[in-house]
This record gives C-alpha cells, sequence and structure tokens, in this order.
C-alpha cells in the first residue's frame, strides 16, 4: 500500500471488509479520496457500493481495515461520528422526518437556539433554511411539511441539510435515479459549485453518462473488491463496463447486441395495428383523478409497448397505481378485452390479467422479510395451492422454475428476501407480478437502481414479454431505455397526456419538449 | 426451513438450549423439580397463558397488539358459566358460547380496525374495558358458580395422565402451526406483517387477513377463559387480570417480532414454557412471589435483547 503522500486526501480506506450472513459484502477495499475531486464509484448491483457508503457513514461497522480521515485513524460506530468528522450521505432511500417541516429537516440536530434552555429560533432556523435552498436552486417553501413534498424535492433538501452541516466529504448514492433532467443538471450545477469549495463528493451511479460528464476520478468494485481506480478520461464507456462486469467478456458483447436488437425491433408488431379499438387489451378513456392526472386516454394492444414518459410528478404512477386498482379513478372508464371493469382493488386488477411491477420495490414491491420463495408465489398462490392448503412441493418447484427463467441470484430458494442485491430483488418482484399469468403488464421503472447487467436481462425479458402477446405499459424516465423498447410513447405533462409519439422518428429531444411545463 | 431458517444457529436454538439449561440447573438444584408430577404441574400451569399465547401469535405477526385477552378471557368464562348449571345443556354448549363470546369480540376488534382505521392499541384497550363491563353485566358482578360435573372435569381431568386443558393447548398450538405454515391465509398473515403495502400490491386481501387473525385471537381467549371457569369451577367476572401481558411476553419471548412477519408458534410455545418452568423452579426454591414477579420483568426484557443481539 502506498503511504499518505500529500495533505489533500480526505478521507483514506485500507483493507476494509464487512460480512453479512452467508455474504462476503466488501473485502479488502482501498479507496483514497481527494480534497475537491468527484470519485465515481461503480460496479454493478451486488458489488458492495451500498455497503461500502454505509460503512463510510457509520451506518454500518467494518469487520476489517481502516478507515482515515486526514490522516488520523477513526472508527465510525454511528452514523453521528460520521457527520460529526463532516462526512454526510444522501441515502438512496431517503430518511426524511415526514411529519416535520423543510427547515425543521434541514437544521435537524443543530437548531439555532436562544437562552439557557435551547429554545428553538424558529425565525433563524427558517431564515437559514431558506438560504441553503436558495444556494441549490430549489422551489421549496421552508414551512412545507416534508410529507407534501415529491422525491426530487425530498433529495434537494437532504442535500441542503448536507451542505449546512459543512460537511467535507458528501456521499450521494444515486442521487439522480428519482430526478428528471432537469432536476438532475440543477443538482450538477450545485455539485460543481461544492467542488469547487473543496468538498469531496463520491458519486456512486449506475449511469454512466453521467459519469463521465461529472467524475474526476472513478473506482470500480466488482463482487466486493476494488478492481481499478483512475482518473476518468483513462476510461472508455466500453472499458468501463468491462471492469465492472468483469471476464467473461461475451456477457459486454450479449448486452449490446440485446440493445441493438431491442431498438430493431421496434416496428415489428406495428404495421399490422390497424385493428379497431375494441381488439386491444387494455383501453382508457378519459381517466381522471383530482390532484393527479385528468382526462387520460390511450389503448395498449396485444403484443405491444407502449413506453410512458414523463416528469416526476407528472401523474405517471398515480395513472399506473389507478389501473392496478390500488386506488380509484374519479371519472373515466377503463375496458379490458373490450370489456368495461371497476378496479377497486389489486385482487380485481389481477383477476382481469393486468399486472403492476411498483415502482418501489422496497416500499411496495416485496415483503423483504420473507424468503425468497414466499415473495415469488404471494401473488399467485392459487397456482401451488388445493383449496386453502399450499401444496409445498409444487410452490418450490414453481419458486426454482422462476429463479431459473429469471436468473435470480441465490444462494436458495429460502434465502431472506432482504439480503439481495436491487437487480435481484427487481427480478423477484417481477417473477412475482408475472406469476399471475397476466395479460396486460404495467412497469413502472422497472430498471430503477440497478446495473447495466441487470438492466440488459430486463428488457430482454420486457421483448419477450411482449413477444408473448402481452401488452405492455413501460413507464420509465431513462429516455434511451423508453426510445429502444417501445413501439409508440406517450408524454405526460402535469397530469395530461401531451404528446403520442413514434420512437422510429421522435428525439430525446422532441419528447422533453413535450414533458416540460409549458 | 421456514423464514427463520437463515437466521444463525444461536438465534434458533438459543431459546431451546436456554429451556433445557435452565431445567438441568434446577433439577440439580431441587431433586423434585425433574419429576413426572411436577413436570406436569408446569405444563397444567402454562396451559392457559400458553393458548392466549398461541391466539396472540397471530395478531402479532401482522404488526398488530391485543390487549383485551384477559377481559376476553373474563367474559367468555362468564358466558360459558351461564349455561354450564347441572342437567341443562350438553357440556359442548358452554364450551361453543365460551369461544364465540372470545371470537365475536375479536372479530368487533378487527373490524373497527381494519375498516375504522383506528389503531390495534387504542381498539383493544376499548375492548378491554367493554369485555370487562360485559362480564360484569352478565353475572350480576358476582361470581356465577354451581356448575355441571362434566364441565369442571374439563380443567381438572387427566387423559393418559395428561392434564386435559395441556391437551387443549397441544391441540391449539398444531393448528395454528399448521395454519401459519401451510395454509394460504397463514402465508398472508406473515405477508401482511412484513409490508402492508406489499401484501396489498400482491393483490391480498388486508383487512381479511387482519379480520382473521384477531378472531382467532380471540376464539383463543375464549378457548382459555372455558378452561379458566372450569378450573375454577365457577365463572369469575374478575378473572384473568392482565393476562394479556404475560400472553405477549411469552410470544415476544418466543422470537415473535412486535412489528410483525417474523416469528411462529413453535417459538411462542416454548417462551411460554420458558416462563412457566422459571415460575415453577422459583416456588421450587421458595422465593416469594414479589422477587418472581423482578425476575420475570427482567427475563421478558433480556430474552428479546440476546435475540436482538444474536440475529444482528
Amino acid at each position: 500500500m502506498p503511504v499518505l503522500e500529500s495533505a489533500d486526501v480526505v478521507l483514506e480506506v485500507e483493507n476494509l471488509g464487512k460480512s453479512f450472513p452467508g455474504v462476503r459484502a466488501l473485502d479488502g477495499v482501498c479507496f483514497r479520496l481527494r480534497c475537491g475531486e468527484v470519485h465515481a464509484v461503480v460496479g454493478e448491483n451486488g458489488a458492495g457500493k451500498s455497503t461500502f457508503m454505509r460503512l463510510l457513514a457509520g451506518l454500518e461497522t467494518p469487520d476489517a481495515g481502516e478507515i482515515r480521515f486526514r490522516g488520523r485513524p477513526v472508527r465510525l460506530r454511528h452514523p453521528h461520528a460520521a457527520r460529526q468528522l463532516g462526512v454526510a450521505m444522501i441515502h438512496q432511500e431517503l430518511m426524511p422526518f415526514l411529519d416535520l417541516t423543510v427547515a425543521e429537516n434541514i437544521l435537524m440536530g443543530r437548531e439555532p437556539t436562544r437562552g439557557p434552555f435551547g429554545w428553538v429560533d424558529r425565525a433563524a432556523q427558517r431564515r437559514d433554511a431558506q438560504r441553503l435552498l436558495r444556494r441549490l436552486d430549489v422551489p421549496v417553501s421552508p414551512d412545507c411539511r416534508m410529507r407534501e413534498l415529491g422525491v426530487a424535492e425530498m433529495q434537494a433538501v437532504e442535500i441542503a441539510r448536507a451542505i449546512g452541516c459543512r460537511a467535507e466529504v458528501m456521499i450521494m448514492d444515486e442521487p439522480t435515479s428519482a430526478l428528471s433532467e432537469r432536476e438532475a443538471r440543477a443538482l450538477f450545477r450545485v455539485m460543481g459549485d461544492l467542488r469547487r469549495q473543496g468538498v469531496a463528493i463520491i458519486y456512486i451511479s449506475h449511469r454512466l453518462e453521467e459519469v463521465f460528464e461529472l467524475a474526476d476520478t472513478v473506482t470500480v468494485l466488482r463482487d466486493g473488491r476494488h478492481v481499478v481506480t483512475g482518473p476518468v478520461n483513462a476510461f472508455s464507456r466500453q472499458s468501463l463496463i468491462e471492469s465492472m462486469v468483469g471476464p467473461p467478456k461475451s456477457r459486454v458483447a450479449d448486452f449490446q447486441s440485446q440493445i441493438a436488437g431491442a431498438c430493431l425491433g421496434g416496428g415489428a408488431v406495428g404495421s399490422d395495428r390497424v385493428a379497431a379499438e375494441e381488439a386491444a387489451a387494455l383501453v382508457v378513456r378519459g381517466l381522471s383523478r383530482a390532484g393527479a392526472f385528468v382526462d387520460v386516454s390511450f389503448a395498449v394492444h396485444r403484443g405491444e409497448i407502449v413506453g410512458l414518459t414523463g416528469l416526476v410528478g407528472a401523474g405517471r404512477t398515480e395513472l399506473a397505481q389507478v389501473l392496478f386498482g390500488l386506488v380509484e379513478a374519479e371519472a373515466g372508464e377503463v375496458r379490458v378485452h373490450g370489456v368495461a371493469v371497476r378496479l377497486r382493488s389489486p385482487r380485481q386488477a389481477i383477476d382481469h390479467g393486468i399486472a403492476l411491477l411498483t415502482e418501489d420495490r422496497k416500499h411496495d414491491g416485496l415483503v423483504l422479510s420473507l424468503p425468497v420463495m414466499h415473495n415469488l408465489t404471494l401473488s399467485g398462490l392459487d397456482c401451488c395451492s388445493r383449496g386453502g392448503w399450499i401444496d409445498r412441493r409444487r410452490e418450490e418447484k414453481v419458486a426454482d422454475a422462476l429463479i431459473a427463467d429469471y436468473g435470480v441470484k441465490v444462494a436458495h430458494r429460502e434465502q431472506s428476501t432482504a439480503t439481495l442485491s436491487g437487480g435481484n430483488q427487481q427480478k423477484v418482484a417481477l417473477g412475482k407480478a408475472l406469476l399471475t399469468d397476466p395479460d396486460i403488464v404495467i412497469l413502472d421503472e422497472p430498471t430503477r437502481g440497478i446495473d447495466v447487467g441487470a438492466k440488459a436481462e430486463i428488457y430482454r425479458l420486457i421483448r419477450r414479454l411482449a413477444q408473448s402477446g402481452k401488452g405492455i405499459l413501460l413507464i420509465s424516465s431513462e429516455l434511451p431505455e423508453v426510445l429502444a423498447l417501445s413501439d409508440r410513447i406517450l408524454v405526460m405533462r402535469q397530469g395530461r397526456l401531451s404528446a403520442a409519439l413514434d420512437p422510429r422518428k421522435t428525439t430525446p429531444a422532441e419528447i422533453l419538449h413535450w414533458a416540460m411545463p409549458e | 426451513m421456514h423464514p427463520r431458517s437463515t437466521r444463525p444457529w444461536l438465534a434458533r436454538y438459543g431459546l431451546l438450549l436456554a429451556l433445557v439449561g435452565i431445567s438441568l440447573a434446577l433439577s440439580l438444584a431441587k431433586p423434585g423439580f425433574l419429576t413426572v408430577s411436577n413436570l406436569i404441574n408446569v405444563i397444567r400451569q402454562i396451559a392457559i397463558n400458553g393458548i392466549l399465547a398461541v391466539g396472540v401469535t397471530y395478531v402479532l405477526l401482522t404488526g398488530g397488539v391485543d390487549l383485551s385477552l384477559g377481559s376476553l378471557v373474563a367474559l367468555s368464562g362468564v358466558a360459558a358459566a351461564c349455561w354450564a348449571h347441572p342437567t341443562e345443556f350438553p357440556v359442548v354448549v358452554p364450551v361453543l358460547i365460551g369461544v364465540l363470546a372470545g371470537a365475536l369480540c375479536g372479530a368487533a376488534n378487527g373490524a373497527v380496525i381494519t375498516w375504522g382505521r383506528v389503531a390495534p392499541f387504542i381498539v383493544t384497550l376499548g375492548m378491554m374495558t367493554v369485555a370487562r363491563g360485559l362480564a360484569l353485566v352478565i353475572s350480576g358482578g358476582k361470581p356465577v358458580s354451581n356448575l355441571s360435573r362434566a364441565f369442571t372435569t374439563l380443567g381438572s381431568a387427566d387423559v393418559l395422565g395428561i392434564p386435559v386443558p395441556a391437551l387443549i393447548l397441544a391441540a391449539v398450538a398444531l393448528a395454528s402451526h399448521l395454519c401459519l405454515r401451510h395454509l394460504r391465509v397463514g402465508r398472508y398473515v406473515y405477508a401482511v406483517g412484513g409490508n402492508e403495502l406489499a401484501a396489498r400490491a400482491s393483490g391480498i386481501n388486508v383487512a381479511g387477513v387482519k379480520l382473521f387473525a384477531y378472531t382467532v385471537c380471540g376464539a383463543c381467549a375464549g378457548l382459555a377463559g372455558v378452561v379458566l371457569a372450569s378450573r375454577i369451577t365457577t365463572g369469575q367476572p374478575n378473572a384473568g387480570l392482565a393476562y394479556e401481558l404475560d400472553a405477549i411476553a411469552a410470544v415476544v419471548i418466543g422470537g415473535t417480532s412486535l412489528s410483525g412477519g417474523v416469528g411462529g408458534v413453535g417459538g411462542t410455545l416454548l417462551g411460554a414454557l420458558l416462563m412457566g418452568v422459571i415460575n415453577n423452579g422459583l416456588d421450587l426454591l421458595n422465593v416469594s412471589s414479589y422477587y418472581q414477579q423482578i425476575v420475570k420483568g427482567l427475563i421478558i426484557v433480556g430474552a428479546v435483547w440476546l435475540d436482538k443481539r444474536s440475529t444482528k
């Protein structure tokens, strides 16, 4: 190991290791972070990035190795310890206090006080928060309750909080995964400011374009081990993916051919789709729900992938929830195979052949405390039970088939779902939704926060589903994904459908034009 | 192989080890402990708490809580006793009446919790008082006595040397184990407790599952009330005070999470047994009942603390 050579190294990590039951999540990782640099950490899901960050933020304690802050060995036994040193984490799953105001959240733990009893100076609190929010250029009132904000706004608040703590090291774990293009731009500008002020940023992202645009240095992790570190311009997109995926190289080629295939496949089903609307698998007419979307009408045909895109908060997720019976529409009509249906509960939606992959698998997709097998069969227990009695053998067979089919990497089907990586969890969620053998599949951000390898597998799966005659509504913020996969693209803007575009003729710029508020 | 199977061995077998260890220590200290008659005594003593604990396991697994158990024991005991006077009805009638009374109250709890969207703590706290009041109203505030021989033998008779209450506990525990591990509704109980939103988005009737859990819990309390009335040969409107706390303690010692989704009947039985063995042992050692309470309290907290540590 090279010794400390310059004073501008803020954080240094040597031979860091961490195990969880059955998994060596991190093994002998070395890492060095300098003042004022953006250091990207990339790797596939399960590579150990999140574990690494959790160790640095004091959310977990390492089993082995050493963390040095400004040359001094430190033990981060608690998030508070990390925060006091000036290490702040913008968490992948945000953890704000939902019932407090924005100002209270931003100044949590360091409220301006007056007098000997620590009376909170609310005016100062509000003022400080306002100042920080202005610096970030986010139009959020400090008096707003956290609960009323969207994900992007919550994230901005978290960043404001970290800046307010005068953090020297800021860890950003997939900060743009929930952001729209414009919001991401604002974030990048803030990151530039922070860098000029000497703040070191550890940046985790699956979006390699962002890595190349933002980062000074890149570190690649694979299977919990350090693979390579170097200046970003020493890598190409290709070489970075190669070191993330590792040998055998066939996987990379596979992924590329998959993407190429997905692009070409676009028009295959489209030509003979002159069929009457009645033949469509799903027809939506004049659907409205107050505060979410107004007068939405479209159709999804058998074997067709309809991409639905738009900015965060445009009403896409709410539309998916209505179509799956999670919330009720206030006006409008939904027809499945030409028959008008009322969707009052997910059970009814499933019975009508509709499936939903929810946007946030941890929130409402999976029961993490259950084993993988039980999650896989949760929606479709009919197929492996007689009366109310679960046929254990059949269930095991069904689960094994799904695990093999979707390439879920598990040690055992009884493994706790919580221990899987994001990509594998997503495959479990997908397997669960598809076990009910739906005709209409709604996918809400199916590749959010998962690595390139898993993404390619999910793309392949989506095409396969379409080819088998299912109608697919693909909700996604990633324009390349929507463009590559869809037969038709719908754009939502502020709760209304603003455009229906042909992916072979449109461009990202045009989509964005229809998505941006007028 | 079940949802706890991926936990480290200490977490899985720690409770059993503790039980064996304490039993060994007691049998060394007091030769009277490890005798057939004393062990039968132990299972007789834990039967009622065990039945309550198995019932409340369903509710705790959904992430809820039931504080009304003690009052349901009193209400169903009184209700059963009213129908158990000699030469009136066959013995199944008072038994069914008692169980039904508990089940109805449990269903009422579940209905208000699911459709009224009131917190389980509040609803069952209310039911605790309502059921106690009902027991007093039905009985006129006086113990209901003069019960038939057939009814009172339920609580005192032995079959092949094993007390009937213990056999009832065994039956309830076995049925519950099968239900939670092998029936769809049992699986759904775990799912609802583990992540209610995901359960709903998976097409599970969450309200129905909760209603089921509270109803089963109430029915178990009803059964426990019948057994108690039979054992003390009267329907006591003041019986069962604070029984719910011992029952919940047994479940929690048995490794079921108060936040739901993790645990099971096996642990609950072990928990109830551990509490019973320790009570019995302290009795044999002539420890005053005042100190016994302190010990019990420490064990509840200590067991959960150890469980948390070993699963980390």
